[in-house]
């Protein structure tokens, strides 16, 4: 999990282009849109570009994202739950 | 009458504001010197990161003419207009777009295959909410900008334009961008073609760089 | 009445029809245009359905005589100018006569063939394919075709451009730069655009129903529309008796996101509220709307916000007709203003197909039904563009 989220920073960072962040800055548990990171929603569907590039995993509706991309934390749960065997 | 109150280039991996040179790195691609010229100016707007080359141009002219004046407090947001034009549209990004449908296309590279993605970048960073407008002409039009900015200003809301030349292809680069306002404001010239092309061609930092030549790289 | 500017003709072609008589018909009959991909090979095909043009190019080139290999976009665009000049019946030569285009994909039908043959092997593809990709191209082979050469211009402001495209030609008559224009606009289906608004995950895999609380996105769409723009001097010398005028229009920049509308729709509301300003009109004046009402989540609701804070409760006849034609991007303001155009002539409005309830938030309920008979005089047309690009244009009875 812990090796799962230094991944997603690094990767978070790299797809949306956040070139004044470093992985450490972004927080488990810190929320990624508006407030937090303040993405938007094309970075919404960059992430899941990303889930789909990285982990293979398909998101049909881009409803579930905001659920989803809450923070680095719960997209690593989404993986962990939904990565193809 | 209205005139040119401010005018900026972006050309040979140079900043030029007011045909004064604010930084030039003629090392690494055109996108490093556009970062760090980003950097250089200190402004925290991380979201220029995220643009396209395209954007990223207009972003630093708009910049070089519009911080040092209070614009809006001049002003009602819908009575600044931005009329912008160029070659390529917005080609140099649509070819990057193309090459990521490899495999996944990319929606954040998508929404930049538009050449008014730029005028909508300078508009919410300088909360421009005007009339707009994205012309695509041959070359550097001065008479066709003149003459459409002339219209513009003569809408009797309209008090301000931001207007003029933002193009890339590859490592070719060209940024003319003036303000024309209806009050003068410092050594202001008289809003006129004539004066447009003398500052377009700006003598002393080369000349825009040429285009068939850099298209066919 | 000395610097109105006139409609002395109109030409369009979409997924309803090659002609105003066959679309109005289609509007008429309720007949939608949206179906399946059958033009150009797509990994969409069969599973996102689109407003096409149901001609083939090679039909197309041959019903204007004109070469194969040009792009679609300038064949669709040539076909409704060519429509538009004879409707309007002027010789084009006797006046300063300008083209005003608009297109956001440009030659990219032809172009995105030739890409990746050319990518492998730099030796491989047909430079023909590529050679009118430009944008300004599509707009020179028009002016070729109509033998215009006094003004060209080619307006790329995504989905607002024909409208802004009109404005332009309205303007530089209006100034007495030009006697007449043809304004408008035209953009054909490609890959480039149907898997970059897929991307978006804004394209309805169903047919789109804008304004709907069920709404789930767009279908695109392929055409073009233009007007011939005539100055009051061109109206009296040839006496014409036109029966729309161009009342107002108006372009803002909602300033609040690339693509996305801002909730309140700020950008649409300051657009809407400038274009019955210089129209001298006030909103309860206008007899209907034409919707840029997508079927996106976002615009509608945007839309829908801004016409409720210009209206309130009491609010015109109005109506999205995407749902006939799809989204046609770069085109759209231009069909739509030929739809606006029709809805004065003919004394109508046309439906807003597949609305079954509406949206909780703004709570429009639009026409459902073909209604004629009824008096129009003013109608507004709305198109909102990516990049914050909003713009509004109303015709008004020549009477």
């Amino acid at each position: 999990m812990e090796q799962l989220m230094t991944d997603l920073k690094r990767q978070i960072i790299e797809a949306l282009n956040l070139k004044h962040l470093k992985p450490e800055d972004i927080g488990d548990d810190q929320p990624l849109f508006v407030d937090g990171l303040g993405l938007d929603s094309i970075d919404a569907l960059e992430l899941i570009v990303l889930l789909q590039q990285h982990y293979n995993i398909k998101l049909a509706n881009p409803q579930d994202g905001p659920q989803i991309f809450k923070s680095v934390k719960s997209i690593a749960e989404f993986i962990k739950a939904n990565q193809p065997a | 009458m209205n005139f040119i109150t401010r005018y900026s280039h972006v050309r040979n991996r140079s900043l030029i504001r007011q045909g004064e040179l604010i930084c030039r790195d003629l090392r690494g691609t055109l996108p490093d010197f556009l970062d760090a010229s980003f950097d250089s100016l200190g402004i925290g707007y991380p979201k220029f990161y995220k643009m396209d080359t395209l954007s990223k141009l207009g972003f630093l002219g708009a910049e070089m003419l519009l911080k040092e004046i209070p614009l809006l407090e001049d002003y009602d947001p819908f009575q600044v207009a931005l009329i912008l034009s160029n070659a390529y549209g917005s080609l140099d990004t649509d070819m990057k777009y193309f090459e990521s449908t490899k495999t996944v296309p990319s929606p954040a590279l998508f929404v930049y295959t538009l050449p008014n993605i730029a005028a909508g970048e300078i508009c919410i960073r300088n909360g421009i909410k005007g009339e707009n407008a994205f012309f695509i002409w041959p070359r550097f039009d001065a008479k066709q900008m003149h003459n459409y900015v002339e219209l513009v200003m003569a809408a009797d809301n309209t008090q301000a334009c931001v207007a003029g030349w933002v193009d890339v292809m590859g490592s070719h680069h060209d940024v003319f961008l003036y303000l024309a306002e209806k009050k003068e404001r410092g050594n202001a010239l008289v809003h006129a073609a004539v004066h447009l092309q003398k500052l377009y061609e700006l003598k002393g930092y080369g000349t825009a760089n040429d285009r068939s030549e850099e298209a066919n790289h | 009445m000395e610097d109105r500017v006139y409609v002395a003709g109109i030409g369009l072609i979409s997924a309803i029809g090659d002609s105003v008589d066959e679309t109005f018909q289609s509007l008429k009959k309720e007949v939608s245009g949206i179906s399946h991909i059958t033009l150009f090979d797509s990994v969409n095909r069969g599973k996102l359905p689109v407003g096409e043009v149901k001609i083939s190019n090679t039909l197309l080139a041959k019903r204007l005589s004109q070469k194969t290999h040009i792009t679609r976009t300038a064949l669709l665009g040539i076909h409704a100018a060519r429509e538009a000049a004879s409707h309007a019946g002027i010789d084009l030569k006797k006046w300063r006569t300008g083209l005003i285009s608009a297109t956001t994909v440009g030659g990219m039908d032809k172009t995105e063939n030739f890409f990746y043959n050319f990518r492998e092997n730099p030796r491989k593809g047909r430079l023909r394919e590529v050679v009118n990709h430009e944008c300004g191209k599509t707009t020179e082979l028009i002016a070729d075709d109509l033998g215009i050469n006094n003004f060209l211009s080619t307006v790329n402001t995504a989905c607002s451009s024909s409208v802004n495209s009109i404005a332009f030609g309205a303007r530089l008559i209006k100034h007495n730069e030009l006697d007449i224009v043809i304004a408008g606009g035209t953009d054909a289906l490609s890959k480039f655009t149907l898997n970059g608004f897929n991307s978006l995950m804004i394209l309805d895999p169903q047919p789109c129903r804008p304004f709907d609380a069920s709404r789930n996105g767009l279908n695109l769409g392929e055409g073009a529309g233009f007007v011939v723009l005539i100055s009051d001097r061109v109206r009296k010398m040839e006496k014409k008796t036109p029966a729309v005028y161009v009342g107002g229009y108006a372009n803002t920049n909602d300033s609040y996101h690339q693509t996305a509308s801002s909730p309140d729709g700020r950008g649409s509301y300051g657009a809407m509220q400038k274009a019955l300003e210089m129209s001298g009109l006030h909103p309860v004046d206008v007899d209907y709307i034409n919707l840029h009402g997508t079927g996106t989540l976002n615009n509608d609701l945007s839309e829908g916000t801004a016409i409720g804070r210009l209206y309130g409760e009491r609010y015109p006849k109005l109506s999205s007709t995407k749902a006939f034609t799809g989204h046609t991007l770069g085109a759209s303001g231009g069909i739509e203003a030929i739809f606006s155009i029709i809805a004065i002539e003919k004394q109508c409005v046309f439906p807003n197909l597949r609305f079954k309830n509406p949206i909780e938030e703004v709570k429009l309920i639009p026409q459902t039904k073909f209604e004629q008979n009824i008096k129009i005089r003013h109608v507004m047309s709305n198109s909102f563009g990516f990049g914050g690009n909003c713009s509004s244009i109303i015709f008004s009875a020549n009477s």
